[in-house]
């Protein structure tokens, strides 16, 4: 492995545990062309050594699956939320910041706790319900044409960016953030999730749901998967009004 | 779950500005646009008004109780943000950030505003075009009532564009683009009629 002497210069955010104080460390690790932040990491975990040449703590992160369909490897990237798989050494400014995501509280170096994606997951019934106590049978078909565009919401990872870019998901506020909602988009078009269409629309309908969007659009500024997320909130907002005028009047 | 009424009362809050406060609001500069054809037609223009039947019940329910619950529930929405847009430079990102910072000024603005001619009219001081042109020969409100003017018809443009999202009316890139369209339109006609209003009153 020839490194020809280029070194990456990386100033990191570091945090020993949930409760600790953060400070910077910086490292400079061996160079190789088409180097990803991961790989740069794991250099650094070859050799826990930082750039005043103390030997340290090898820098924390977390990384699953290394093409950017996983989520978890999310944090800021020279101020910017990335996934560390998919952003290039080569395409960066150096130094180069790594810090850990802000909205979500920090485990320990760049490792954050995103259970509250979890959670929000689990209130608005992001998955569909099958069979039960025996086979229910296939459930109806689903046209090609929606077929295509819920794909493209069915790339959601939770990676947490846009939880990240968010003006309104905060400690202040109760939002439960874009990704959540376009899943509901996607298991109201699924032709079996449809069945339990009004009840996630009620679960959005709440406190914290649809209606904390401030239409500042950054969640689809920042999405690696380049999902719509302000189409699909637009398209709930028309299946929420509709849904309230029914609840309403008719229901 | 029953009991949680977030989901009324936003919807509420969009609504409430364009119905009543953005109707209104073209009522107003309407009038107020008159004064660019002299004093004497400003005059009958606010007289008409003033002379209204069921003016204070129309004033307190389409005026006042609109404005207070808009703008006081809009703070309360405003504080919910944690603004980033030095990180986070993006077109919308801006409107987002300059709804928030619009309507809080326009509150104040019309703090003053009604401060300086509904209180002095309740208390017997005639509202006609005299009252305005005294205001703003002084420097300092005449610079008052143009950011005002102008914030006002920001905040109502893009908040007109954000309401047709907020409605599931512009759900998808082109229908949201020409809302943008729209707000900008509405935005310079406003700005446009706002200002030469004023300017109507400068001697």
């Amino acid at each position: 492995m020839t490194t020809n002497g280029k070194l990456v210069h990386l100033k990191i955010r570091r945090q020993d545990g949930p409760s600790s104080d953060s400070y910077v460390e910086e490292f400079e690790v061996p160079y190789r062309p088409s180097m990803n932040i991961i790989s740069a990491l794991m250099e650094i975990r070859k050799n826990p050594v930082n750039k005043d040449g103390e030997e340290t703590t090898p820098v924390q992160w977390e990384s699953v699956c290394l093409e950017e369909v996983c989520g978890a490897c999310s944090m800021l990237v020279n101020g910017k939320p990335r996934q560390a798989c998919s952003t290039l050494i080569d395409s960066l400014e150096q130094p180069i910041h790594l810090a850990p995501l802000k909205t979500f509280s920090c485990e320990r170096d760049l490792i954050v706790n995103r259970k509250q994606m979890f959670d929000a997951l689990m209130k608005v019934k992001a998955w569909i319900d099958i069979d039960g106590t025996h086979d229910l049978g296939p459930g109806p078909r689903m046209a090609e044409e929606d077929r295509q565009w819920a794909y493209e919401l069915s790339k959601c990872m939770t990676c947490g960016l846009c939880f990240e870019a968010c003006p309104n998901v905060n400690d202040r506020s109760t939002f439960i953030g874009p990704a959540p909602l376009s899943q509901v988009r996607l298991f109201n078009t699924h032709p079996t999730g449809k069945m339990q269409a009004s009840k996630r629309l009620e679960n959005i309908m709440t406190e914290g749901g649809i209606t904390s969007c401030g239409n500042s659009g950054n969640c689809a500024e920042v999405c690696p998967k380049e999902i719509p997320l302000t189409h699909s909130i637009a398209a709930l907002n028309k299946s929420t009004t509709a849904y309230s005028f029914k609840r309403f009047f008719v229901k | 779950m029953k009991s949680d009424r977030t989901f009324f009362w936003r919807k509420l809050h969009s609504i409430s500005g364009l119905i009543p406060i953005g109707v209104f609001l073209f009522v107003h500069f309407a009038i107020n646009y008159t004064a660019f054809y002299g004093a004497e037609t400003y005059n009958q223009a606010a007289a008409m008004m003033g002379n209204l039947p069921f003016r204070y019940a129309m004033e307190i329910g389409i005026i006042f109780i609109p404005l207070l619950f808009h703008g006081i529930y809009g703070i309360y929405i405003a504080r919910e943000a944690k603004n980033n847009i030095s990180a986070y430079k993006y077109e919308k990102n801006w409107y987002f950030y300059f709804q928030r910072v619009s309507g809080i000024l326009v509150f104040l603005f019309l703090v003053w505003h009604v401060g300086t001619t509904r209180v002095p009219a309740a208390f017997g001081a005639e509202v006609n075009f005299d009252m305005v042109a005294s205001l703003v020969a002084n420097p300092v409100y005449l610079f008052f009532y143009i950011v005002g003017i102008l914030m006002t018809t920001y905040h109502f443009s893009n908040g007109f564009r954000t309401m047709l999202i907020t409605w599931g009316i512009t759900v998808n890139r082109k229908s949201q683009n020409f809302g943008k369209v729209i707000g900008v339109i509405l935005f310079v006609v406003l700005s446009g009629i706002g200002l030469t209003a004023i300017f109507a009153f400068v001697a």
